[in-house]
């Protein structure tokens, strides 16, 4: 499809819960991801995530309305433990998803061989940042999209889609992590969980908030302070990238990766659409009913506004940024790096 | 697997080291070192990869005159154009192995005798056939594997006539990034850099907000601030199939690191002596053994490792 001189952009939206998921196609979803209750997903926690049960009718309900469903199978496994992989495909296979989002070479191997008219998506904890890398998941398991790492520019990314044999996803607002996707062992140096095979960064179990006399608050992940706060701020959730840090470079505590910022792009949605992006991805499997609401209907509408050749309005998504400062990250600028 | 030769391996020097000095710290690893295989080259940031190039013909002549095989390692991200020329101009020499540390080299190396390096997830036996499948005959494994995980992976790819190998000694790669920042420290930008990485050869330290010692900072990456030491746990890693333990470079005595490792893999020094040769290196950091356990320990609880080694 092209209107306006721009093709129509799939908005792919973050399904936690079946109850999410049904708000997400509500609001406009083109596709949701989700992922099963267990370290096969990049989300791996506690109240989230799918049963069998619940996958299979959240795919009729979505399939009902014209809608796809991305099933992430986006973790590594362990040496040992494929079986538990194996199963996750299997059983979006049989239940008639319409893509799977593989990150682990033998993952994206296993799905490729067993079930090839299965439609493979390159999940961002891939990593694949170069025309190079992309084509290589391309010719070895005949993938069709990949989900490009936040770390790149909107040239680039143009640059990039000219030269790989498959679509592009990016995202376009949500959390914004700091390391490069599927190559961080930040979170498991502090707590003995992997985010790459266990599929938890900052784990809930691991998360501490100490309270001193004056009611400031400590935030640690494991054994280790990432942040304090002053009794009428705004505590943010540990992460190693997002936390304060003391280093004799600096006379002051500073946010030595990133502060604690979201991604927006809809500032550069035409831009990206116009350098070929087919999907654009909204972050946030954690996020509550209210806030996909939110987003998926902000976004749908400054998608289509831009094709009616319109302008996108974004005041409404700038509420959304939870007070946190909002970031184009990467994407605008190399000055970011 | 227990029958294969047990190789002591240098892993590329991470750090941004003035050029001369480069040059001088592989000379004397080609004439000192008791190491069989020297993995050369930039693998944290293109833009560094120009200081040392004037260097790379005298120093593998040196490194192949004493007998030491050279392994080129590939840049770990690969994503700007000048990422990308560099990973071309190394893979289209035919001459020398290469490792592989991102996906971008794969397609040049297919077909081809390779390394995959650590900075590749490669954590089960279905990712180590499909790599071995394209000719990738060595793995050196992601640092966050436990023991538990490598012995299952060893024990699962019996059929492969592939070797593995573990980073033993040196700080631990943990993180990767688009943002450099060591450049954010000093308050500049990647393109802005003027190099500001090397006033730390051994990387930037970051302290917690308690003044606990916790990462270092080299340019895009991220590494522990402790010091990975798995001394104690050679004979261990050999029982459960690894047969290359590679040490990382730094502005320590690595002649002296390498010696240590090699007699206790002979059985010439008993595990106090090694544990006494290492205290005395004067590194910026504590030992740990990392990931060996699955759950790290953090810096400063760190000491009892090596006190347990020395009793």
């Amino acid at each position: 499809m092209n209107n306006g001189g721009y093709t129509r952009p799939q908005l792919v939206c973050p399904a936690g819960t079946p109850a999410a998921l049904r708000t997400a196609v509500e609001a406009g979803a083109d596709a949701v991801y989700c992922g099963l209750q267990n370290a096969t997903n990049a989300r791996n926690f506690p109240g989230l995530n799918f049963t069998p049960a619940e996958l299979e009718a959240a795919i009729a309900y979505a399939h009902a309305r014209a809608a796809k469903v991305l099933l992430a199978v986006n973790t590594f496994p362990r040496a040992g433990q494929f079986a538990l992989w194996r199963e996750a495909v299997d059983l979006g296979a049989r239940l008639g998803i319409d893509a799977l989002i593989v990150a682990d070479l033998g993952v994206a191997d296993y799905a490729a061989r067993t079930y090839p008219a299965l439609r493979l998506h390159l999940s961002v904890q891939a990593g694949a940042s170069s025309p190079e890398a992309i084509r290589f998941y391309c010719e070895e398991f005949g993938v069709k999209r990949v989900v490009l790492p936040r770390i790149l520019t909107v040239a680039e990314i143009a640059d990039i889609h000219r030269q790989i044999p498959c679509e592009i996803e990016t995202f376009v607002f949500g959390n914004h992590g700091l390391m490069a996707e599927g190559r961080c062992s930040l979170s498991a140096y502090a707590t003995g969980l992997s985010t790459n095979m266990d599929g938890a960064c900052s784990p809930a179990a691991d998360v501490h908030y100490e309270e001193d006399a004056a009611r400031n608050l400590t935030t640690k992940l494991g054994p280790f302070v990432i942040d304090r706060f002053a009794c009428n701020e705004n505590a943010g959730y540990p992460t190693i990238c997002k936390g304060r840090y003391l280093t004799d470079a600096r006379n002051e505590a500073y946010y030595a990766f990133e502060e604690p910022v979201t991604l927006n792009l809809a500032g550069l949605l035409p831009d990206l659409m116009r350098a070929g992006v087919t999907a654009l991805k909204v972050e946030g499997r954690q996020r509550s009913r209210a806030y996909v609401r939110a987003v998926v209907s902000a976004f749908r509408k400054a998608v289509d506004d831009i094709l009616a050749g319109g302008e996108a309005s974004l005041a409404s998504l700038l509420a959304l940024t939870e007070g946190q400062r909002e970031t184009e990250g990467a994407y605008r600028s190399k000055t970011w790096r | 697997m227990g029958d294969r030769a047990v190789e002591l391996t240098l892993g590329p020097v991470l750090f941004n080291w003035p050029a001369d000095q480069w040059r001088d710290f592989y000379f004397r690893i080609a004439d000192e070192a008791p190491v069989t295989t020297v993995y050369l080259g930039e693998v944290i940031c293109s833009k560094r990869a120009p200081l040392f190039a004037s260097h790379y013909e005298e120093v593998v002549e040196r490194l192949s005159a004493r007998g030491k095989t050279v392994v080129f390692s590939m840049l770990s991200e690969v994503a700007l154009n000048l990422d990308r020329k560099l990973v071309d101009s190394v893979c289209a020499s035919e001459d020398h192995l290469i490792e592989a540390n991102d996906a971008s080299a794969l397609p040049r190396l297919q077909g081809r005798p390779h390394h995959i390096g650590p900075f590749m997830n490669v954590y089960n036996e279905r990712s180590v056939a499909v790599l071995a499948r394209g000719g990738a005959q060595n793995f050196c494994l992601p640092v966050e594997m436990p023991a538990r995980t490598i012995r299952a992976l060893c024990a699962g790819t019996p059929d492969l006539d592939a070797t593995f190998e573990v980073l033993v000694f040196g700080r631990m790669p943990l993180a990767l990034s688009a943002r450099c920042y060591h450049a954010r420290a000093h308050g500049r930008t990647k393109d802005t850099c003027q190099f500001v990485c090397e006033k730390d050869p051994d990387g930037l330290e970051l302290r917690t907000l308690n003044g606990q010692p916790f990462l270092a900072v080299n340019g895009i990456q991220t590494l522990s601030y402790d010091f990975l030491n798995l001394i104690d746990r050679l004979q261990e890693l050999q029982e459960i199939g690894v047969s290359r333990f590679r040490l990382s470079p730094h502005g320590c005595d690595m002649v002296r690191v390498a010696t240590t490792f090699r007699g206790v893999l002979d059985g010439t020094l008993t595990a106090a002596q090694a544990a006494a040769a290492l205290t005395g290196l004067n590194l910026p950091g504590p030992f740990s053994n990392g990931f060996y356990n699955g759950k790290p320990c953090p810096a400063g609880a760190i000491l009892a490792h090596v006190k347990d080694a020395e009793s």
